[in-house]
């Protein structure tokens, strides 16, 4: 113990150590316990306990561990005591905490339990959306509000969704597990959908009225990182590098009246390099090895856009060959979409459009706004601007965000009548 | 854990699974302990579902729900998690016919 403190510092530290460890004390307690709600209350309890004790006596030389034996100290005094049918016991409450020596809170375990809650959270047997609620709540620490808000959902909602889930992982029995190599590479898939989605709502969100959503783009990229210090696989690696190539963006993707900007009208300057070295890196360091996959592949298209001094010096050759990598590994219409695309870029918008129509015609992409939008730009280019008016008013009709709709009118607007 | 894996498949494929499949599945499930009790069922036109409404017993024909798929049979299984149910289920031959729907078996509360 570290000698007494002023109450108001010790306060702060409390705190302090409440952000940089409460959701590692969490997850090991979960495994302690057996139970998340349990947990909880425990975490909570440690919480109350480190702040009576901690200025009194001083903050401990490992509060971790500390806080870990609170909480289990006293979670087993609270269901022993409900097993009694005991009154509460003041004197008992009040009991000081003996820190149990760090059995169980070495380095490496700790780290494990966090991966465990990881892949607990994100487990296929959950719902989607409750994944990602749960994944936010538990791995990320927000508040259910906070999750609320960034999803536009009532948090009523979401408590309730949070609440069956955790019903679900204590009736069926979801272990408390790091899957088995032979299932880590499905599982991991789904820990990546979830953090994917939560940048994407981020990001791109679906409705609403701002195009990006910060909070959860960073909270995505956290939690991209937390996986790939957990676990480095090629996947994980080339989706933190996607992430971080998207956002090193942010800044240029929308004016300051919030409108979009189209890739080759941002103003590169303001693209955040730090970010796109980064990324850059992570992807040279995915691709190297050979389990990647389409994150990774994704990542290097992005890392081309990034790295290219203006639109015109993009190295459209390289892109199309990676989309043509990327449909081998992850055949989509979305993905023959971009690259048609990219092919327009590299070759002129009468390939792209032939590859845009072929698309359309097979009936995939019918109610997909962007590829209406696409269709819109290649034909304006050719100078077709009724077929070019026509496929802007289908993608109006389809899009459900506010920036994108104006972005849309203003292009037809644009048109030559 | 106990777990019950109800197979649901569309009517017309009822029989796309030999039974000597599912047979062979039942002896390795027994084989190695996690095996209760597994039973196909006659097709759903045979199905009667009985509700008790103000204690008035009440007896309709047919399953409860209109689904394409039907049960067509269940393993009752013994695993340590969901996720070796899940491992269980994923084994059984029909699986890939139809579905199948674990269910964690709930201990009565007397």
């Amino acid at each position: 113990m570290v000698a007494v403190a002023a109450t108001e510092s010790v306060f702060e530290t409390v705190n302090a150590v409440y952000v940089s460890e409460s959701r590692r004390v969490l997850a090991t307690l979960i495994r302690l316990l057996g139970d998340f709600d349990t947990a909880e209350e425990a975490l909570h309890d440690a919480f109350r306990a480190a702040l009576e004790q901690w200025p009194r006596d001083g903050v401990p030389s490992n509060p971790r561990s500390w806080l870990v034996s609170a909480g289990r100290f006293k979670a087993i005094d609270g269901l022993r005591r409900r097993a009694r049918f005991d009154p509460l016991d003041e004197a008992g409450a009040a009991a000081d905490i003996a820190v149990e020596p760090d059995l169980w809170t070495g380095d490496e375990s700790v780290e494990d339990d966090r991966l465990r809650l990881i892949f607990t959270c994100c487990h296929p047997a959950l719902a989607p959306d409750a994944q990602v609620a749960l994944t936010l709540r538990e791995v990320c620490g927000l508040r259910t509000e906070e999750i609320g808000q960034a999803f536009l959902t009532p948090a009523p909602t979401l408590a309730q969704r949070i609440v069956r889930a955790k019903a679900k992982i204590r009736d069926a029995k979801i272990p408390y597990q790091i899957p088995s190599r032979e299932e880590l590479p499905a599982r991991l898939d789904a820990v990546l959908r979830v953090v994917y989605l939560v940048f994407n709502e981020g990001y791109a969100a679906s409705s609403g009225a701002t195009v990006t959503r910060h909070d959860l783009s960073g909270e995505a990229i956290r939690l991209g990182r937390l996986v790939v210090d957990l676990l480095p696989e090629p996947e994980a690696i080339g989706l933190l590098a996607l992430m971080l190539l998207h956002d090193s963006r942010r800044a240029a993707r929308t004016s300051p009246a919030g409108d979009v900007i189209l890739l080759d009208d941002q103003d590169r300057s303001l693209w955040n390099r730090q970010q796109i070295a980064e990324g850059a890196r992570l992807v040279r360091q995915a691709l190297s090895t050979s389990g990647f996959g389409a994150y990774a592949i994704q990542a290097a298209i992005a890392a081309v856009h990034a790295e290219a001094r203006d639109g015109a010096a993009t190295d459209w050759r390289e892109i199309v060959g990676l989309y043509d990598v990327l449909l081998r590994l992850n055949p989509s219409p979305v993905v023959e979409l971009n690259r048609a695309v990219a092919i327009a870029m590299r070759d002129g918008p009468e390939a792209g459009l032939a590859l845009v129509d072929a698309i359309l015609a097979r009936g995939d992409l019918g109610d997909y706004r962007l590829a209406h939008a696409a269709r819109a730009e290649l034909c304006r280019r050719l100078g077709r601007t009724a077929d070019a008016r026509a496929s802007f008013e289908r993608a109006l009709t389809l899009t459900k965000q506010e920036p994108e709709r104006r972005f849309l009118e203003r292009r037809l607007a644009g048109l030559s009548k | 854990m106990k777990y019950l894996c109800l197979v649901y498949l569309e009517s017309g494929k009822l029989h796309a699974v030999p039974d000597g499949e599912c047979m062979a599945c039942g002896d390795g499930l027994r084989k190695s302990g996690k095996l209760l009790a597994a039973e196909p069922l006659y097709p759903v036109e045979t199905a009667t579902t009985v509700r008790v409404r103000n204690g008035a017993v009440s007896v309709t024909d047919g399953p409860f729900a209109e689904t394409k798929e039907q049960l067509a049979g269940f393993y009752l299984i013994d695993a340590r998690d969901l996720n070796e149910a899940i491992q269980v289920a994923s084994k059984i031959p029909p699986a890939r016919e139809g579905s199948i729907e674990v269910r964690p078996v709930r201990e009565l509360n007397p």
